[in-house]
């Protein structure tokens, strides 16, 4: 080895992984109190009240925790996998430091009321600006590193944050078009139903690019790296591939069941909320199967279980929401706490979990170590994570069926046989369940950051030399 | 939609199905070699196997596509194609509001050509009156219908529109507009008199000189005009009888001042439309047996 080998940019995928791990306590301590807020209504206070958290509990979660676990780990993986250092010099750290102002203006401006009212993009215009810079860069960086790769082929985890990187661009720019009238206020470039159907179509694409294309990358890497096998089947990838990015696109209109949008519209989004039923399950099935013949590894190695069960929440929710995407059966959800629980059985089960194993993967590696400083308390994440998220999830199945049929009770005169406060009181001995799931959840995220603490101390920061490309054997 | 833009949908959902479809069977055809690697090595240790696709996965993928298209056939969605079965959304609510409207039709048929009077008394229609009641108009008049700032309490004997039944069934059936003008242009002082004058009427207390310029300005500047020489209200323009106990915005001074100041408007909304005459009949029965509860 010579000593002016190149190496892989390791910093940055250090310094998002550490953060991943610091926003994920910020985001899932967020919403642990407007749980809290939910069952003990005196808890909120001022403005910090569940209307300014709630978006800043989405927005923590899904871009701070989320986008640092999907940098980070998409940073690691184009690097390995083109056998090239990152490309774009000063734009890498700046897509780490833009990606954290995005952050800490979200958490000042969400408290503070300042949004642009369209869920999942709240903020206001000056910060969608910020994010489209970041964005940018990022996709030349990833692009870029791709370009430069010493092997011919394109591993399958870079199609998926290849996807992820281009579509979350696209719906960005389209469902972000604002008028701005000050510095802090913005009006939709859309109205009406039109921009009721922009947001939706943003919405479930934030779902199916954001936080399913790119944690399938994540999965594609990962998994197979962790349990040692090869991917089960590189057919299986691709046909996956394209019909889950082609079809995510149309399934947007599901969310207006039963509203102005007409039934058309409608109709066409249930259809293909149906279809991507198997090119979901197609990753389920990859990652799954992956494992098939080294089951044994499960038994004692944490990461494996958290990656394969995260698999498992993908394969229930991606059945739960072509099932919710059926009218009759979104006339029951729509608008229950079901829907909580669907989101919370990916983003808890699928998407938290696969980048907690994703990120105990990385950390000793970034740090100069083996491996994490207790396996034993991962361990114990593992568990508590996995029994906060299925009370979380059980507790508001019930509840959302519970309010779907109470809400459509009538008497035999044709009234309303409970008023609606009658359905939220039913709901508190739910809510506190679900609230406890949290807690558990979120206390195994403090776990993690104690074990990464303990793992970083007297770690050596230097980065890995590049690997030379295996020779083909085929 | 327009010619071109039907085309468009209809051409472009057909296609994106029938793609899914397509690259489902083109797939399939290449050549597989289970167990056996493709030959591409990433990072040391990645590598892909050459395995088929699981045959219930491929069969899972064609009976969505095959069920998409029977649903188009069948449901709106290819654009102003409105489907074999000729459903519409709203449609589904039409007919199930008919079948709910039929099934209670002779619940309430008994009560309609029964007095106002009779049905209040009546105790099933008074325990369906309450579920009407709780269901459309607890949200402004509460749950115990005794009312809020500008909402008026149906359980006293007090009746800005008027109690008996037909004004009762008026008031619920074709909506009403209350209206108390603004009188800035009389002078915060004129006012205050004015709001001393109304609060002696009510026997509560007050500053007796303001109270008597007060009294000759209720008469002089037009308040009598609607609320009557004697304050006591007049039922045909709802303009609330000021010498009782009853107060619809708060009896303060300060509240007064700016009821007379600023003017107040308040709205009933009208339901015959919506619910229709006979539950319109009900509810009056109802509101009529609550004020009959406060004598």
């Amino acid at each position: 080895m010579s000593g002016t080998q190149t190496t892989y940019n390791d910093k940055v995928v250090r310094q998002f992984a550490v953060m991943t791990v610091i926003w994920g306590i910020v985001g899932m301590l967020v919403g642990v109190i407007i749980a809290a807020q939910l069952v003990w209504p005196e808890l909120n206070i001022g403005f910090l009240h569940f209307a300014r958290l709630r978006p800043l509990h989405t927005n923590a979660v899904i871009f701070a925790f989320g986008g640092c676990a999907l940098f980070a780990t998409s940073y690691w993986c184009v690097q390995r996998t083109s056998h090239a250092r990152l490309w774009g010099g000063p734009l890498v750290p700046f897509t780490f430091w833009g990606w954290q102002i995005v952050i800490l203006l979200a958490a000042i401006t969400l408290p503070l009321g300042i949004t642009q009212g369209k869920e999942y993009a709240e903020l206001e215009w000056p910060i969608d600006i910020l994010i489209t810079l970041v964005w940018v860069s990022y996709a030349l960086v990833f692009f870029g590193t791709i370009a430069k790769r010493t092997v011919s082929h394109i591993y399958v985890a870079n199609w998926f944050f290849g996807a992820f990187i281009i579509a979350v661009a696209l719906l960005h720019l389209v469902n972000s078009a604002a008028v701005p009238v000050s510095l802090t206020k913005s009006y939709s470039a859309y109205s009406g139903v039109q921009d009721a159907m922009i947001q939706w179509w943003y919405g479930h694409n934030a779902v199916g690019f954001f936080l399913t294309a790119g944690f399938l990358g994540m999965m594609y890497y990962f998994v197979p790296k962790q349990a040692g096998r090869p991917v089960y089947s590189y057919r299986l990838s691709v046909v996956h591939f394209w019909a889950l990015i082609f079809t995510y696109m149309w399934a947007g209109p599901h969310h207006l069941h039963y509203t102005a949008l007409p039934d058309w519209t409608q109709s066409i989004g249930m259809v293909f909320s149906l279809i991507l039923l198997a090119p979901s399950w197609g990753g389920m099935i990859n990652g799954i199967m992956t494992l098939s013949g080294a089951w044994h590894k499960l038994r004692d190695d944490p990461i494996l279980k958290f990656l394969i069960t995260s698999l498992s929440f993908y394969g229930m929710s991606t059945f739960e929401g072509p099932m919710m995407a059926i009218k009759t059966v979104n006339a029951l959800s729509h608008y229950t706490d079901w829907t909580v629980g669907h989101v919370h059985s990916g983003a808890l089960g699928w998407v938290a979990m696969v980048s907690i194993g994703s990120i105990y993967y990385l950390l000793p590696k970034l740090f100069g170590k083996t491996e994490m400083y207790s396996t034993k308390l991962m361990t114990v994440h593992f568990w508590i994570a996995t029994i906060g998220t299925v009370l979380y999830i059980a507790s508001m199945w019930i509840a959302g069926v519970m309010q779907g049929l109470m809400w459509r009770a009538v008497n035999a005169d044709g009234t309303l046989a409970y008023s609606f406060v009658e359905s939220v009181k039913g709901s508190y001995p739910f809510w506190a369940i679900r609230w406890l799931g949290g807690v558990l959840f979120l206390s195994g995220m403090l776990i993690m950051a104690y074990n990464m603490f303990k793992t970083m101390a007297g770690g050596k920061t230097q980065d890995a030399p590049v690997i030379i490309p295996a020779a083909h054997h085929a | 939609m327009s010619d071109f833009w039907n085309a468009y949908v209809v051409v472009i959902v057909l296609v994106s199905i029938l793609a899914c479809a397509i690259l489902l069977y083109v797939q399939g055809k290449a050549k597989f070699t289970p167990g056996k690697s493709m030959g591409h090595v990433w990072d040391e240790t990645l590598e892909e196997y050459n395995n088929p696709m699981p045959k219930w996965w491929s069969w899972l993928f064609v009976i969505t596509v095959i069920f998409s298209l029977a649903y188009l056939a069948l449901y709106p969605g290819l654009g102003n194609f409105k489907g074999f079965l000729g459903w519409t959304s709203s449609g589904q609510y039409q007919i199930e509001r008919d079948r709910m409207d039929a099934t209670v039709k002779p619940l309430y048929d008994k009560y309609s050509a029964m007095d106002l009077q009779a049905v209040a008394g009546d105790k099933q229609a008074m325990e369906m009156g309450k579920r009407l009641y709780l269901t459309y108009c607890m949200q402004c008049h509460g749950a115990d219908a005794r009312g809020a700032k500008g909402f008026p309490n149906l359980t006293d004997s007090d009746w800005q529109f008027g109690g008996e039944p037909a004004q009762i069934e008026q008031t619920i059936a074709d909506g009403r507009m209350g209206m108390m003008p603004a009188h800035a242009q009389l002078g915060a002082d004129t006012i205050k008199d004015l709001a001393n004058y109304v609060r002696s009427l009510s026997g509560l207390p007050n500053d007796s000189v303001r109270a008597a310029k007060g009294k000759e300005a209720f008469a002089s500047v037009g308040c009598s005009g609607c609320h009557g020489p004697d304050a006591k209200g007049m039922h045909a323009l709802g303009a609330p009888n000021l010498t009782d106990k009853v107060w619809l915005y708060g009896s303060s001074e300060a509240t007064i001042v700016e009821t007379i100041t600023k003017g107040r408007q308040n709205k009933m909304p009208a339901w015959k439309e919506f619910l229709g005459d006979a539950k319109v009949h009900l509810l009056a029965a109802y509101v009529l047996s609550l004020g009959q509860g406060a004598k």
